[in-house]
């Protein structure tokens, strides 16, 4: 075997790459081809016919783009919530956690460690109607006395926000580690104050890191549906739920099709016009 | 007109107003860094404190005491150890394939010049920007579709699994390879070893350190994925799909208590990892 790859090393990368390109191939390319000719049939389960149906696009569109819409909505404030809250931990943690560094990514990767259902279920514990910060919030009167913070819009995005963080802190992370400090001591140097030497070279430093975890928190958070569905109410139901409840619920394997190409169709829009904004450089690094 | 000690008084003053403000600003940093931690520790905690609750009714949402119960009698709810079980068949299998399939590729990737490597790069690249109820649902629309090759339960777990392990363990092991001094297996093959010899004893024993993380992190996943699992699962139940099922009932506080020991095993491996590289950076 090693003679004949002596004789023929222009195959050597076709065979290494061979088995994983035919898997990606077989279960990752051809299911998205049957997903497009699921979407074109019409009919009642089982009997589906492939009938070039593209009203089922439109269909799913004119009846579903309360949710479509709600999820980008979501997606998108818990993207900025996200940043919010890793930019300056991240930040500590690369400037100031000295040797503590490895430990404290360690608490950000952490709740990756938690099964998702069992950590979203967590915030029910948390945000439950008897329980403490419920019972806090009512006392200061930022709640009515009846009010409450499960099945409400804010549950879902702060469970969203939760699930997807390290997606945001970890890519800002290293590109603050990456950050040569001699250019920080250069700014001072030439006068710049912290705040300015923080605006002018940190910051631009850090931003392909920012674009990174921006696309990584809104891409899977535009397509969830478990926060709304243990976090919410139908009034918080995203694109996700109505995907998820018609192929294992409703069984109308067409307008799930569908709608799961108007969901890709419009994160691919929605990236376009995010990359219109950053630049396409910073876009693809 | 101000005097000369006037204005040294008010410079006096601006340097301590100066110093206080970087004081507040520093430690305002320091502060916010560890309340989001909190944050970010509150549901593991709420996660482990109530796997010892001992709730009166159907509902672990209340503290209502502190037992052991939970955590010695872990499978006395139905199904959640052959669920559990499941889970880590699942992981094990599928990561030890996709571990091997996309170290091959990376290989591929980062050390040959070959035609269709772009492509190659955006076959990787795709999945992971892809949602996973679409990747989850495409799979799905494939089983179905050839329902004679495909019955969903264990395999087609598998089989969805290692396609979108695969990508992350590219990466990962790219990363490593990126670095890697190929001047030590020229130097084998001048010594006479032939290509196996010179894989089996110099490229394997130097990226098996990124193929080890990359299987952590691929069973990490594996092991915690519902949306893409719950599409194609069929009657099988992975312990998220079982989590899904109980949860429109009520929790029972041994999910809590199965969850709470995944979470500490892998916080063992983590903090091995944090401590051994702390110790090489002191050496």
């Amino acid at each position: 075997m090693g003679s004949f790859l002596h004789r023929h090393r222009g195959l050597t990368p076709y065979l290494l790459l061979a088995p994983g390109v035919l898997w990606l191939g077989i279960f990752f390319l051809i299911p998205l081809g049957f997903l497009a000719y699921e979407a074109l049939q019409s009919g009642i389960f089982p009997d589906f016919k492939f009938t070039w149906e593209f009203s089922n696009f439109s269909d799913s569109l004119s009846g579903y783009h309360e949710q479509l819409v709600r999820s980008f909505f979501y997606a998108g404030i818990a993207t900025v919530a996200c940043l919010v809250l890793a930019y300056p931990l991240v930040y500590w943690i690369a400037f100031r956690a000295g040797p503590w560094r490895n430990l404290f990514l360690l608490f950000i990767v952490a709740p990756f460690f938690v099964t998702y259902l069992v950590r979203t279920l967590a915030w029910l514990n948390i945000l439950a109607d008897q329980g403490p910060v419920v019972g806090f919030l009512r006392d200061i009167h930022v709640l009515a006395p009846d009010g409450r913070l499960l099945a409400t819009t804010f549950a879902v995005v702060s469970g969203i926000t939760y699930n997807f963080f390290p997606f945001m802190a970890l890519p800002i992370y290293v590109s603050l580690e990456q950050i040569d400090p001699r250019l920080l001591e250069a700014a001072k140097d030439l006068y710049s104050s912290s705040t300015q030497a923080f605006l002018r070279v940190t910051l631009p430093l850090s931003a392909p890191g920012i674009v990174a975890g921006t696309l990584l928190t809104f891409i899977p958070a535009a397509g969830d549906f478990i926060n709304a569905a243990l976090l919410g109410t139908p009034n918080q139901a995203m694109i996700g739920n109505v995907i998820q409840s018609k192929f294992l619920e409703s069984l109308d394997y067409p307008s799930a099709a569908a709608l799961s190409f108007i969901l890709m169709g419009a994160i691919l829009v929605a990236l376009l016009v995010y990359a219109r904004i950053v630049g396409t450089e910073k876009l693809t690094g | 007109m101000t005097t000369a000690a006037e204005t040294v008084a008010l410079r006096a003053r601006a340097g301590l107003g100066a110093r206080a403000w970087r004081f507040v600003k520093r430690h305002t940093l320091t502060v916010y860094a560890f309340l989001v931690v909190a944050y970010l520790m509150l549901p593991i905690a709420v996660v482990i404190l109530f796997s010892f609750n001992a709730p009166k009714g159907r509902f672990n949402y209340i503290w209502e005491g502190f037992t052991f119960k939970n955590w010695i009698h872990w499978n006395a709810v139905l199904g959640i150890s052959g669920a559990l079980e499941t889970s880590i068949e699942v992981a094990l299998v599928s990561t030890l394939v996709a571990t091997a399939l996309g170290t091959l590729m990376a290989m591929a990737i980062v050390r040959h010049q070959f035609t269709g490597r772009g492509g190659t790069n955006l076959l990787v690249f795709l999945p992971m920007s892809t949602p996973e109820i679409v990747l989850g649902a495409s799979l799905l629309t494939l089983f179905l579709n050839a329902t004679a090759l495909f019955q969903l339960g264990f395999w087609t777990i598998f089989i969805a699994h290692v396609m979108f392990i695969i990508s992350f363990v590219v990466v990962t092991v790219k990363a490593r390879l990126i670095g890697f001094d190929r001047h030590l297996e020229e130097a084998a093959m001048d010594l006479g070893a032939n290509e196996l010899t010179t894989f089996r004893k110099v490229t394997l024993p130097l990226i098996a350190p990124a193929m080890l993380a990359a299987a952590l992190l691929g069973f990490a996943l594996s092991i915690d994925d519902f949306v893409i699992t719950y599409l194609n699962a069929g009657a099988t139940q992975t312990f998220p799909i079982f989590v899904w099922g109980i949860a429109r009932v009520a929790v029972p506080p041994q999910v809590n208590v199965v969850a709470s020991a995944i979470f500490l095993v892998a916080i063992a491996i983590g903090l091995g990892n944090v401590f051994s590289q702390y110790r090489a950076a002191k050496r």
